[in-house]
């Protein structure tokens, strides 16, 4: 087994295939050749910078790079949090809440894989802390969206029975359980299902990657493994801490509903 | 007794108000007056400026909870987390025989509770929503449309409870459309008007 490298004139190649995916956006008339044209050029330009960014900082192997770059993919996971939510809790706190929750769960979850699991010398090697970081930092991030979304449709939504509590002296946590029981249970459905159906319905793509790599199948599975539980403890921490942060943001002190502090998009 | 210092609701003037042990008052005024946002000021349930005082203590010297489990708020269009009424009933282990009294009282049988909530009628519901409030004995009810939803035999019984609610000592705050039920309950009435117009106070004897 050996490492077969790509060259550019392989990728033109496979870009030929984009013509397919061209050719039926235009027989249906659906319009989207632009869109079509826009992504595939942003693909290859971000992994490109991502990429040659990679390579510098793999090289200089130091600390402070590893950190600036995790801090960059945090603001760009802050980014997709307020881009994505229709409504949201307004001001800065509402996108602390959406950013630190996935940031701090990613962080858990990558310095236990580097200090604790993998061990790689020195611990914060950032060829193995930072993939590990965008990944837990990706995945957190979807629950937290799901969780957020939840909580602020649910607030709006099921604002008579919430308030019905508070009314009958329930307590901000007491009269938000139902909501956020089902918030957290939204939030964690997707790793549960990609956990209970990975490698029967797909090959997860790290371990597609390893396996392409020349990696013994054996071996990438384990990390495939070590990275589905990382995933599934992040996702945990970051849900977790995105529902009670919503009831929190969501209610006062004085435990009254707060459907003012949110902002639709 | 309920006191109201400086209630700032909408554009109203501040209203100063109080409403002693066994006394109604009503609040009268056209939609959008700001009767139910007096009311939901009084249960602490949206942030104002005022200073509420029962029995002497203010609002802010206990918490949420404890006023609001003795200053009970019961909206016009009641809340359910549950699939049958059972179920959003706090406590209920503890006060079924005073829910069952008080079931009985709005013209309703005690199995009421065992059935879906989408299946009940909107005046089943609102009776039920009142036991709801009344279970626990607050010291003061704000009632808003108590009555809104129900046929004229059940807006009888419903007054007819709300009249033993007072003479057991408790103090109502209701808004209400009907005025010949607010003219048999109400010692006096907190007019809203309708405009920028200063709200007036007008105090009757009691009936």
């Amino acid at each position: 087994m050996s490492y077969i490298p790509l060259e550019l004139s392989d990728l033109a190649l496979a870009a030929i295939l984009l013509i397919a995916n061209g050719a039926v956006s235009i027989w249906y008339q659906l319009g989207l050749e632009r869109t079509l044209a826009i992504s595939a050029v942003r693909m290859v330009v971000q992994l490109s910078l991502v990429a040659l960014a990679l390579k510098l900082i793999f090289s200089l192997d130091s600390p402070l790079w590893t950190v600036l770059f995790g801090l960059f993919m945090t603001a760009a996971a802050a980014y997709e949090v307020v881009s994505r939510q229709e409504r949201r809790v307004a001001g800065p706190i509402g996108i602390l809440l959406g950013t630190g929750a996935p940031f701090f769960a990613g962080l858990v979850a990558t310095m236990f894989a580097a200090i604790a699991v993998i061990g790689p010398d020195p611990w914060y090697a950032p060829r193995y802390v930072l993939p590990i970081f965008g990944m837990m930092l990706g995945n957190a991030l979807s629950g937290t969206t799901l969780v957020l979304d939840f909580m602020t449709n649910a607030a709006v939504r099921e604002r008579p029975a919430i308030e019905a509590r508070l009314a009958l002296g329930a307590g901000r946590f007491e009269a938000f359980d139902i909501v956020l029981r089902r918030a957290l249970t939204t939030g964690l459905m997707p790793i549960l299902t990609a956990m209970a159906t990975t490698g029967v319905v797909s090959l997860p793509g790290m371990m597609t990657g390893q396996i392409l790599a020349g990696i013994d199948p054996v071996s990438a599975a384990k990390y495939q493994v070590m990275i589905m539980f990382l995933i599934s403890g992040a996702t945990g921490v970051a849900v977790l801490a995105a529902g009670l942060g919503s009831v929190l943001l969501l209610t006062d002190e004085r435990h009254r509903l707060r459907i003012d502090r949110l902002v639709q998009r | 007794m309920l006191r109201v210092e400086h209630l700032k609701v909408g554009s109203l003037p501040a209203l100063s108000f109080s409403v002693s042990d066994g006394e109604c008052l009503a609040v009268e005024g056209p939609p959008g007056s700001g009767k139910t946002r007096i009311l939901r000021a009084i249960a602490d349930l949206d942030p104002i400026d005022a200073q509420l005082f029962l029995d002497g203590v203010e609002r802010r010297e206990m918490s949420a909870a404890d006023w609001r489990k003795a200053v009970r708020y019961a909206a016009a269009e009641p809340g359910w987390w549950s699939d049958t009424p059972r179920d959003s009933f706090p406590n209920i282990s503890s006060l079924e025989a005073r829910v069952f009294r008080l079931l009985a009282a709005v013209g309703l049988d005690e199995d009421v509770l065992e059935r879906p909530i989408s299946m009940l009628s909107t005046g089943e519901r609102q009776r039920i929503a009142l036991v709801r409030a009344l279970a626990d004995e607050p010291k003061v009810l704000l009632l808003d449309e108590p009555t809104g939803a129900l046929d004229v035999g059940s807006a009888a019984l419903v007054e007819e409870l709300l009249r033993f609610q007072l003479l057991a000592g408790r103090s109502i705050l209701i808004a209400s459309h009907d005025p010949a039920m607010i003219g048999r309950l109400s010692h006096a009435r907190l007019q809203l008007a309708p405009t920028e117009r200063p709200a007036r106070s007008t105090r009757m004897p009691p009936p």
